[in-house]
């Protein structure tokens, strides 16, 4: 059998759950998995820049016992003498034990996974898939909120977020309630909402935040790209109405969580990071013990995960507020 | 008006293919499909939006010393869902079918998002799902419902 995660589409909530579960017990102990996997090497290929996602599956790696390796700057290796991607994953997979792949286009992991045995991973596929970091939001979602009778507000460029892609799909299996929110030209991509009306999930969508914010357990908060608008002007003008600071936050719950897959720009203000809201620092820390869970999982073998695409369109660089 | 009077419009052919009941409009997205464009020097003959009782119009293409594949019935099938194929010898029928619905078509359609890994040169087919009501790149998730014979691969 093999042993990918390429997307969240299709992924059960026992999957889910037991990667959930397995982090909790890896963050309460994380010394006793020291040596779990002991000279187990994980290939990170990362045609991307990327700093919380490849720091924590190395991290993650190396918690568990095992190292690293990396095929460095793409400039720097054979990626630009012109190798195909199908043909540095075959000879890759021939020096570790799985692989991390970050790729600039969609359904790139998808791709590989024809091609190599060992586990894979996906770590972001342009503007497709980021399913890591779904565990690991929802992970910080159970933490903070329970994933029981959640109404989640998801704001941003839900166009090109791979992470809101990913996140979508995952929580059609928790009956949550979703409120997206963003503007026109960043509504979610036809594929992920026809997926999201195939699992009856219950979605409702708008361009303002104020109108739902008081409902919410959850606001996921992405950021909007510069180069997703033709002029500065609109992109200033449309990126100011999805911000917010403490003050968009007093007609909020009191219990709402805050979170960001991260880097933010002044999506969120700094002042929200002294409110209780603000759980993305916190978010971000839960990448490590999610990240030892899924690859204590794959690299003991057994484990099968779908492996479909499911992506919007072009992107540049990193979509749309992804780590 | 019957069948009869419309086969009167373009003359029998001896042995070859007759695909019949296409969607109006598009014979000549088939012919794209199967790559005739008359110049191998065999015969073809189209009728467009011809009057059809079941289905208001149609299109109708003769092949001559031609007969489809599977997989050409299968992409022909998401263009034009109704047709009919009558595979003819010494001018009689002798095999007359519908195309069904494949599951998947691969190789056959090119992904419209220049953003999909299918369309930068590595060694893969495009694959698609075929939903009820359109088709889906296995790639990257794209969803293609209109216009599909616009992104049928050039041979």
């Amino acid at each position: 059998m093999r042993r990918q995660l390429i997307t969240t589409r299709g992924l059960a909530r026992e999957e889910i759950e037991a990667v959930l579960d397995h982090a909790a017990e890896i963050a309460a102990e994380p010394a006793a998995y020291g040596d779990r996997h002991e000279g187990a090497l994980l290939g990170l290929l990362f045609y991307e820049p990327s700093t919380r996602t490849r720091m924590s599956f190395e991290t993650a790696i190396k918690r568990l016992g095992g190292d690293a390796v990396d095929m460095g700057s793409v400039e720097a290796s054979s990626v630009s003498k012109g190798e195909t991607l199908a043909d540095t994953a075959r000879v890759v997979e021939g020096y570790v034990d799985a692989i991390v792949l970050r790729h600039p286009k969609e359904g790139a992991a998808a791709m590989v996974g024809e091609f190599v045995d060992v586990p894979l991973i996906n770590a972001g596929d342009g503007a497709g898939q980021h399913p890591t970091q779904t565990l690991l939001d929802l992970y910080t979602m159970r933490e903070n909120a329970g994933l029981e009778d959640l109404t989640v507000g998801i704001m941003g460029d839900l166009k090109y977020g791979r992470t809101v892609h990913s996140l979508a799909h995952a929580l059609t299996n928790f009956d949550a309630r979703m409120h997206l929110i963003s503007p026109e030209s960043l509504r979610l991509p036809e594929g992920v909402r026809y997926d999201l009306r195939e699992a009856g999930a219950s979605v409702e969508e708008h361009t303002g935040l104020d109108e739902v914010l008081p409902e919410l357990d959850v606001l996921y908060v992405t950021r909007i790209q510069r180069e997703r608008f033709p002029d500065e002007d609109e992109y200033r003008a449309v990126a100011g109405q999805y911000r917010i600071d403490a003050a968009t936050l007093e007609s909020a719950p009191e219990a709402l969580t805050v979170m960001h897959p991260l880097p933010r720009v002044d999506e969120i203000a700094a002042d929200v990071d002294e409110t209780a809201h603000a759980k993305y620092f916190e978010q971000a820390h839960n990448g490590v013990p999610v990240r030892m869970a899924l690859l204590d999982r794959m690299l003991d073998g057994g484990e099968t995960w779908s492996r479909s695409g499911g992506g919007a369109s072009p992107v540049e660089d990193d979509g749309g507020g992804s780590s | 008006m019957s069948d009869a009077d419309r086969e009167l419009r373009v003359s029998k052919i001896k042995s070859g293919t007759v695909i019949d009941h296409i969607t109006g409009g598009q014979a000549l997205n088939v012919l794209a499909l199967l790559g005739i464009d008359g110049s191998d020097g065999e015969a073809v003959s189209v009728a467009m939006n011809v009057p059809s009782d079941r289905m208001g119009h149609k299109d109708v293409v003769k092949v001559e010393n031609r007969e489809l594949s599977q997989d050409e019935l299968d992409v022909l099938a998401l263009i034009a869902p109704d047709a009919t194929i009558n595979i003819i010898r010494d001018y009689e029928v002798v095999e007359k079918s519908r195309v069904e619905r494949p599951e998947r078509v691969v190789g056959v359609l090119e992904c419209p998002n220049r953003a999909c890994i299918s369309r930068t040169g590595e060694p893969v087919a495009s694959k698609f799902e075929v939903l009820p009501d359109g088709v889906r790149c296995e790639y990257c998730g794209t969803i293609v419902r209109e216009g599909i014979a616009d992104h049928i691969e050039s041979a």
